[in-house]
């Protein structure tokens, strides 16, 4: 039985870009529902506060494409994880996608969920955002009065916060073409197989030159490690990496795990990606 | 008191994989449970809980802004009798003022729109005086004590003799039925009828009418609906629900009312699997022969006393594994905290002392310096051999030939000789036993009873109260009826249970259905097919009613002594063993239990792919019980109250399972079995974990063993 009083959300039905964002601007707390993975979990238990719900479901024709552009890649919003983790392009120059999209939930949510859903949510624990963290993806985030595009790394201010605005919705991302030669690492240490919360989850891409890390459930959002990326870039052993890591991460004891465990397993798989992506 | 054992290649159906009869309803969706009842014009229910743990209620606000005189509300002053009527009739249906724990029932509104009851049940307010509460074992008061002594332990603890000590722990356990609680009610004049899924039609029937200080029997009507599992958990607590959907429909003048849990609510308030701490102290020569043991085994009750002495009873009994202890000095008790009352859980107790003393055996043989298999090989229990409360073991158990087999099958010396102590990799192995049926005089208490009524139609009706909850009650009945009928398995029916119209043949628990309530089936079908006598069952049963019953007798020589606890606690025992095999992640400490052996003897296997479920299932359950469920509890509420965060093993973490049976018959059990449902919830712990401590070189001594304790 679900825990909420459905007639508390009036649903909006767009039918496309346009009135989307017309609604998005004129009804206060419109929420956005994509796959509804998060959504529904939260009416169903009585968690979600009423509001005004807008389902996107209409759009899909506009927005749930992956196509190439100028050697970039770009992901519409309401592209799947199955989607993306499919796409032949995703497939051959984003395997971090494609890994961080399988470990999410399980089939059922990466049928309905979507990669921006994902981001949207502004979880720490989200499986995908490191990934995108170290492609650098970029944002387009439109609105009737226009249009902007922001990188990832600047999306987030705070715990479940982001800079979108009330009047915004993400369209789409927009993935650079990774860096050549790149070894990619990524693992999610979940509290089981599959259907799990990451307690600790990292993404990282190494070249000769350069080293991008991304961390998720040990901070207050997704975070990049960037004096460990230097240290690494510099030739600093694993042990050493280790001791640099330890400064930048900030995990705290929950109910999926504690903060020592996290900073032991970020500790032990920092210096497994260092050994790994060695060459 | 000896059969001859049936050979099955003799039989027609007993000892065959006869296709589970309401499996393709379930599987496609066509069975219905308590949730897809419609019923026209019913009210739906919602139960207003407390948020503290202990103390009083002062006060109960119901805001403005809700239509309250249209809903139908309520409280512990609307029930004739307050109690949940079990072994005491000490808990509440209802808190009237003093508050025992959290979650507890405080007051039941309903309406007939369920989103406006959903909003309503938030806004209700309660003003509390709160009191500190105790939350941990030892600290409050002793709600049952037991003990068992056999032999002299002064005098095995005393002269040459190794002893050694530990103490053991294992957390609580959510039995996550996939179907949560729920039931619907009404009245007719003066009759209540209750659809609900549930074990033991006649337990809400005895709570219910003491509740309602009714005078009849047939005043209660409890119609079992589909029910999606139980594990013990759908064993005492139904009969709560039962009352408060009955309370809440009785006020609103007889209409009927649904009361169907959601699933946070279910795992916030329901019981769990008692918690426990033992500690061992034995006594054996430097050969490893044991001498004595002292075990006290402690479990966490929670609020009310509910179910909690039996399991502690079962606990006990089972303390000291399937080995020969000339002395024996046993102590049971059971702590009163402010936890939601724990409750029954597959195995009822034993899991939890037979963890801690397989876990001891391994380490005590550490410290002798003798292989943990060679040390019980040395002490297991054969025929002729006395249990600390002086039953004498009467068949050969035959333990060596399990365990070899469970060695052979996992080539076990192999695998542990290649992977070093502290290597990450590890095999470990446990040995158990699990009494079938009710402890001690439970059975002749419950004095169960079957009917079988032959229809003018040619069919057979299997009259009993015994339930299918997902583990083949149905076809295995359908099973020995038509054996010892002798006629086809079409032609058997199951009458779906409802109090008044089946007999009482007990409660869906404690591994009695099939050999138990079983052996009453075959045995009134023996009867009946006498009074066939060759004639086809029609043209018999259109000439005369034929009906023919069986009433439980215990067997000859079957004495128990609940004073001493001395006598026969069980009329059979099933034994087995489990081998686990673990990998442990060197950069995470992430645990998987890769594969796991199991070696059965249930007695006659009466469905081979039934039973063969039956274990496997409860060697996952035990499984995610040793590595990943854990019931995080705050001051009495359980904080991971969802399916995403109180964790259970997926299909892609369970291990791969290899099991084989081996039958001893039973000569009371149906065709020769045994109890199969708790069994194989007793092993995988210990295997597990002395796996576990191979990999690591650590000291496991609790379960749940997370990642978080072995990575520091």
């Amino acid at each position: 039985m679900i825990a909420s009083n459905p007639v508390r959300y009036r649903a909006y039905v767009p039918v496309g870009v346009e009135e989307a964002l017309e609604q998005k601007a004129a009804i206060e707390n419109l929420l956005p529902i994509a796959g509804g993975t998060e959504v529904m979990v939260l009416l169903n238990e009585g968690l979600l506060a009423p509001c005004p719900v807008q389902s996107l479901h209409q759009l899909a024709g506009d927005w749930r494409g992956i196509r190439e552009s100028d050697g970039s890649l770009i992901i519409g919003a309401l592209a799947t994880y199955t989607d993306v983790r499919h796409h032949p392009v995703v497939c051959e120059r984003y395997p971090l996608l494609v890994e961080s999209a399988k470990v999410t939930g399980a089939l059922q949510i990466q049928n309905r969920g979507t990669l921006v859903g994902n981001i949207v949510n502004g979880s720490p624990a989200a499986d995908t955002v490191p990934a995108l963290f170290v492609y650098e993806a970029n944002i387009r985030l439109l609105s009737s009065s226009g249009e902007r595009v922001i990188s990832i790394n600047e999306f987030y201010t705070g715990y479940r916060k982001t800079i979108l605005r009330s009047d915004e919705l993400i369209s789409e991302i927009i993935l650079p073409a990774p860096p050549d030669g790149a070894r990619h690492y990524y693992r999610k240490v979940g509290t089981r197989a599959a259907q799990a919360i990451s307690k600790v989850v990292v993404a990282g891409i190494r070249t000769d030159h350069e080293t991008k890390l991304a961390w998720g459930s040990v901070g207050p959002t997704t975070l990049r490690a960037l004096k460990t990326e230097k240290a690494i870039a510099g030739g600093a052993s694993p042990e050493e990496a280790a001791v640099v890591l330890m400064e930048e991460l900030a995990p705290m004891d929950d109910i999926r795990s504690t903060r020592n465990y996290r900073l032991a397993v970020s500790r032990n798989l920092v210096m497994d990606f260092i050994h790994k992506t060695k060459e | 008191m000896t059969v001859s054992p049936p050979e099955h290649h003799e039989l027609r159906y007993v000892g065959r994989s006869v296709t589970r009869r309401e499996g393709a309803h379930k599987l496609t969706g066509r069975s219905r449970y308590i949730d897809d009842m419609h019923v026209e014009g019913a009210l739906t229910g919602r139960t207003i809980r407390t948020t503290i743990a202990a103390g009083r209620v002062r006060d109960i606000r119901f805001p403005e802004g809700f239509p309250w005189n249209e809903f139908t509300i309520v409280t512990a002053k609307d029930l004739p009798v307050n109690e949940v009527a079990l072994i005491t009739n000490e808990q509440p249906a209802l808190v009237d003022s003093i508050v025992r724990h959290h979650q507890e029932a405080i007051l039941l509104i309903a309406h007939e729109d369920p989103g406006l009851v959903q909003e309503a049940a938030r806004a209700i307010e309660i003003v509390y005086e709160k009191d500190p509460g105790i939350f941990e074992m030892e600290q409050g008061r002793v709600l049952k004590d037991l003990a068992i002594r056999h032999g002299n332990t002064e005098q095995a603890f005393s002269g040459e003799n190794i002893v050694f000590e530990g103490e053991y722990a294992t957390g609580a356990q959510e039995h996550v039925y996939i179907e949560p609680n729920g039931f619907i009610a009404w009245w007719e004049n003066e009759t209540v009828v209750l659809h609900g899924s549930n074990q033991c039609p006649y337990y809400v029937h005895k709570a219910v009418k003491n509740a309602f200080a009714l005078e009849r029997d047939d005043q209660v009507r409890v119609v079992q609906e589909t029910t999606g599992g139980g594990f013990g958990g759908k064993e005492e607590f139904p009969s709560m629900v039962a009352i408060h959907t009955a309370l809440l429909s009785r006020k609103a003048g007889g209409k009927p009312v649904r009361l169907i849990y959601d699933r946070a609510e279910d795992m916030a308030c329901s019981t769990k699997r008692h918690p426990s701490i033992t500690r061992i102290r034995t006594a054996c020569t430097r050969e490893g022969v044991f001498k004595g043991i002292e075990v006290t085994f402690h479990i966490d009750g929670g609020a009310y006393l509910t179910l909690s002495p039996v399991v502690l009873s079962r606990g006990l009994l089972h303390s000291g594994g399937p080995y020969r202890w000339p002395a024996a000095k046993m102590d049971g008790l059971c702590w009163f905290t402010n936890s939601p009352p724990y409750g029954a859980f597959r195995g009822f107790g034993a899991p939890q002392s037979e963890f801690a003393i397989e876990r001891h055996l391994d380490r005590l043989s550490q410290l002798l310096g003798i292989c943990p298999i060679e040390l019980r090989r040395k002490n297991f229990l054969q025929r002729g051999d006395v249990l600390p409360t002086s039953q004498i073991v009467e068949e050969d158990p035959e333990l060596d030939h399990i365990v070899d087999r469970a060695l052979e099958l996992s080539d076990y010396r192999a695998k542990q000789q290649s992977s070093p102590c502290g290597s990450g990799h590890g095999m470990g192995l446990s040995v158990f036993y699990h009494g079938t049926g009710f402890t001690g005089s439970g059975e002749v208490y419950l004095s169960s009873v079957v009917a079988l009524e032959a229809q003018s139609d040619g069919t057979v009706e299997i009259q009993v109260s015994s339930t299918e909850i997902g583990q083949g009650t149905e076809t295995v009945f359908a099973q020995i009826a038509a054996e010892g009928l002798g006629i086809n398995i079409e032609q058997i029916r199951f009458r779906k249970p409802e109090t008044g119209a089946v007999p009482d043949s007990g409660p869906t628990v404690a591994s009695r259905t099939c050999s138990i309530v079983g052996g009453l089936v075959e045995k009134a079908a023996r009867q009946m097919r006498e009074k066939l006598n060759g004639r086809d069952v029609a043209e018999a049963a259109a000439m005369d009613s034929l009906r023919a019953e069986a009433r439980y007798e215990p067997p000859p020589g079957l004495v128990w002594n609940e004073e001493t606890y001395q006598g026969c606690a069980y009329g059979a025992y099933s034994w087995g063993c489990n081998v686990a095999e673990i990998v442990l992640d060197s950069v995470t400490a992430e645990l998987r239990v890769e594969k796991m052996w199991g070696i059965y003897d249930i007695g006659c296997v009466i469905n081979p792919v039934l039973a063969v479920g039956q274990v496997e299932g409860g060697m996952a359950q035990g499984a995610g019980w040793a590595t990943c469920e854990d019931v995080v509890l705050r001051e009495g509420l359980m904080q991971n109250t969802r399916v995403t965060n109180y964790i259970i093993p997926t299909s892609a973490d369970g291990p791969d399972m290899v099991v084989e049976f081996v039958e001893h018959h039973n000569p009371i059990g149906a065709f020769g079995s045994k109890g199969v449902g708790e069994l194989p919830m007793d092993g995988p712990p210990a295997a597990i974990a002395n796996a576990v401590a191979h990999a690591t070189g650590q000291n496991i001594v609790s379960i749940p063993i997370r990642p978080e304790d072995i990575l520091k």
